[in-house]
């Protein structure tokens, strides 16, 4: 990290608003309001899927119905109404796009305030971007320079119909449509997302991104990611997202599925700044993700790192099955909550696989009135003989009205295996603040600087550019918050 | 540039500076002695503007203004440093970093733009060498797994920074072995100007043998009971602070 951009992120800190909170007018083509079979057919049609597709969302719909929300997260959630919500909403297709100047002059610039220009990411930064907008994919950046090594990085809709076979091989093959409630109504209703696919023995040159957007008042966002790393490949993903500012809650159940196979490695990033309602709790994203990576052949990996700064209520739990011998899962988390913000993330791993490794490096920050808890699982199978699990979760107050919690969850089925947990909880003390003000440092800075510092574990693990981001959002996300 | 006058100061109730008088001028070295509790740390956190404390009466007037109004990031700006008696750890926050943060807020003040990547660090170098700190301090987070001696020398380089025209010194030298405290007598002699002024507090007289004086004051019970030259540091050392009590007009 350069030392100038930490500064210029500090110097950012003096905006107050949420800053990415704008809406783009553009024509959507939507779905009418509610859930139901014909609903499902009416999304599957207009995607124009094959068979397998629709009878797998008819099936997870059918799942669905008979579940109930899961109620045991330390989240206090207001009732969500599943028929209120419009589960289809596509910007109007004009003509097929073949370069960016072909793109909606108003959808680039809204792409140009989050400081995410396709053609700044383009050009410079090397990065291929699969924008999805809503729930379509407007434009897939590089996939010439992909092609070339047999990568494809496409939308998850283009999968489904130019790659069949690994969509249907390889789709809830990790995480089942009847895992949970809300992985269960993602299988029956997603809209699109992203799919990868790295061949065997292929590194892939470039970070994949994408960003996710949520656009359209009262549309629930179902992505839906798969990525599938072939033996003997690697690919770093990066997710960001951010959401314009909206009045009523906005629903979010995503599902990310990764599958590595032997000698795999995927490094999966994310930074997540959704709209977290405004200081008094109104408002903001619900997000309730289902992530999973399985590590599925022998001495694969799979590293998660997440920076979660947004959303009214998250509740989302990135881990890993080490199947594979020898195979190693990471998780690497940092989650701020403000104001009323409510989130309840942390970690599963488990332990198939002889020899297998997992890390869980957790650190929570909480300020405002918001609770922040950490809940994770490591559980060793009789079978993961000598396994090891090191977890470490820390948690960070920020004033006296705000709460942080822990709920580990160790299962150990073998005498060989080691599992190790620590945890902390500390204040940012008087003393640390006032040593920076005495070298004429103001408190909002102050507090970026220790609370960067407190998180560097974390962030030091992202890919470059994403850790700017990052190191902006910690600072930006905790403005005001002491007073 | 810095005058106080009749300044009463409590904390939870109690008094602890019970109308301390002092004036420092440009140039000069002033030194403050006396025994534990007496209220010297409480005088350079009070400069400093430390929250906690209450100011019962009196004034700090500092290049002309009154001191009391200013918050303490501001009064670092103007000049004022504070080297702590027990600097404290900021983990994953590297030096470089947290100072070149800090020399920014001061040039921003002024109205400068900051400083770049490279003038920076061609500062920090030669500032490593005026005060013989070695660089590898500087690559770690502030004051983390530092030796007692490492983080008063870091005090001292982090003044070196930041130019102070007022530096406080609280009892920088405890815990020092000898050649850390020739280390940092050093460094506050070389950082000295007739434009700038430093105040040493200490316990003993031992420091006082490398950075020399311009007045030496005795506090006790809250006041400063006697001031003189270099030499009532030795009388002190000499006969202690029994006779200080003895000589106390209470």
């Amino acid at each position: 990290m350069k030392e100038e951009e930490q500064n210029n992120i500090l110097n950012e800190v003096t905006q107050s608003d949420y800053k990415f909170g704008f809406v783009t007018d553009i024509d959507m083509e939507m779905a009418p309001k509610g859930l139901n079979e014909d609903i499902i057919r009416f999304i599957s049609k207009k995607k124009n899927e094959p068979d397998f597709m629709l009878e797998y969302r008819l099936r997870a719909y059918r799942k669905w119905l008979t579940m109930q929300e899961p109620d045991w997260a330390h989240l206090n959630i207001p009732p969500i109404d599943y028929q209120d919500i419009i589960y289809y909403a596509a910007p109007k297709k004009k003509k097929e796009l073949s370069s960016l100047d072909e793109v909606d002059p108003e959808l680039l610039d809204t792409f140009n305030k989050l400081g995410i220009s396709l053609e700044e990411q383009k050009l410079l930064s090397g990065v291929a971007v699969d924008a999805v907008f809503d729930s379509v994919s407007v434009k897939t950046t590089f996939s010439e320079t992909l092609e070339k090594y047999g990568i494809i990085f496409c939308s998850f809709s283009e999968a489904v119909q130019n790659h069949p076979d690994l969509v249907k091989k390889y789709v809830g093959s990790v995480v089942p449509y009847g895992d949970n409630y809300f992985a269960a109504l993602n299988s029956a209703v997603f809209s699109d997302g992203s799919f990868c696919y790295i061949p065997k023995g292929v590194r892939c040159p470039v970070e994949l991104s994408t960003y996710f957007r949520i656009n359209t008042a009262g549309t629930g966002q179902f992505e839906r990611t798969l990525i599938v790393a072939d033996e003997g490949s690697y690919v770093s993903y990066l997710e960001g997202c951010t959401a314009p500012q909206r009045d009523e809650n906005q629903l979010h159940a995503a599902v990310v599925e990764i599958v590595a196979l032997k000698d795999a490695e995927v490094k999966y990033s994310t930074v997540q700044n959704w709209y977290p309602g405004d200081k008094n709790g109104k408002g903001g994203i619900f997000n309730f993700v289902t992530k999973r990576g399985m590590c599925k052949g022998s001495h694969s990996k799979i590293s998660w790192t997440q920076v979660e700064t947004g959303s009214a209520v998250t509740w989302k739990y990135p881990g890993c099955i080490l199947l594979g011998d020898n195979s190693i899962g990471e998780f690497y988390s940092v989650a701020v909550t403000n104001n009323h913000q409510q989130a309840d993330t942390g970690s599963k791993m488990i332990h198939l696989g002889k020899n297998t490794k997992s890390t869980i490096i957790s650190k929570g920050i909480s300020s405002g009135f918001s609770n922040n808890s950490y809940r994770g699982l490591v559980k060793i199978s009789k079978r993961a003989e000598n396994s090891r699990n090191y977890s470490q979760c820390d948690s960070l107050l920020l004033g006296d009205k705000c709460g942080a919690h822990t709920f580990p969850y160790i299962n150990t089925a073998n005498r060989s295996s080691i599992v190790e947990h620590e945890a902390t909880t500390s204040k940012i003390s008087e003393d640390q603040l006032f040593y920076c003000q005495q070298r004429g440092i103001d408190t909002e800075n102050a507090i970026g600087l220790i609370v960067n510092g407190y998180a560097k574990e974390v962030l030091k693990q992202l890919p470059m550019e994403f850790a700017v981001e990052a190191q902006k959002l910690l600072s930006i996300s905790l403005e005001g918050s002491v007073g | 540039m810095l005058k106080i006058k009749n300044l009463h100061v409590s904390i939870n109730g109690k008094e602890i500076l019970q109308g301390l008088n002092l004036k420092v001028n440009k140039g000069e070295v002033h030194a403050i002695m006396g025994p534990n509790g007496t209220g010297k740390s409480t005088l350079a956190n009070i400069i400093a503007g430390k929250p906690g404390y209450h100011v019962d009466k009196g004034e700090i007037i500092y290049k002309g203004r009154n001191l009391f109004e200013m918050p303490p990031e501001e009064r670092a700006q103007e000049g004022v440093f504070l080297g702590f008696q027990y600097p404290v750890e900021i983990p994953g926050v590297s030096m470089t970093n947290f100072m070149r943060t800090a020399i920014n807020e001061h040039r921003k003040y002024k109205g400068l733009d900051p400083m770049s990547a490279g003038e920076f660090l061609k500062l920090m170098k030669e500032k490593q060498q005026l005060v013989e700190i070695h660089s590898k301090l500087t690559n770690r987070s502030v004051n983390e797994g530092f030796s007692g001696g490492e983080k008063k020398k870091n005090e001292i380089f982090q003044m070196a920074m930041l130019e102070p025209e007022l530096a406080i010194l609280d009892e920088t030298d405890s815990g020092l072995d000898i050649d850390a405290l020739k280390i940092v007598a050093n460094g506050v002699n070389k950082l000295k100007t007739k434009d700038n002024a430093t105040i040493v507090i200490t316990h003993y007289q031992r420091l006082l043998d490398y950075i020399v004086p311009d007045f030496v004051h005795i506090l006790f019970d809250g006041k400063i009971v006697k001031s003189g030259g270099k030499e009532l540091a030795l009388i002190l050392e000499e006969k202690g602070y029994e006779w200080i009590k003895d000589e106390s007009p209470n």
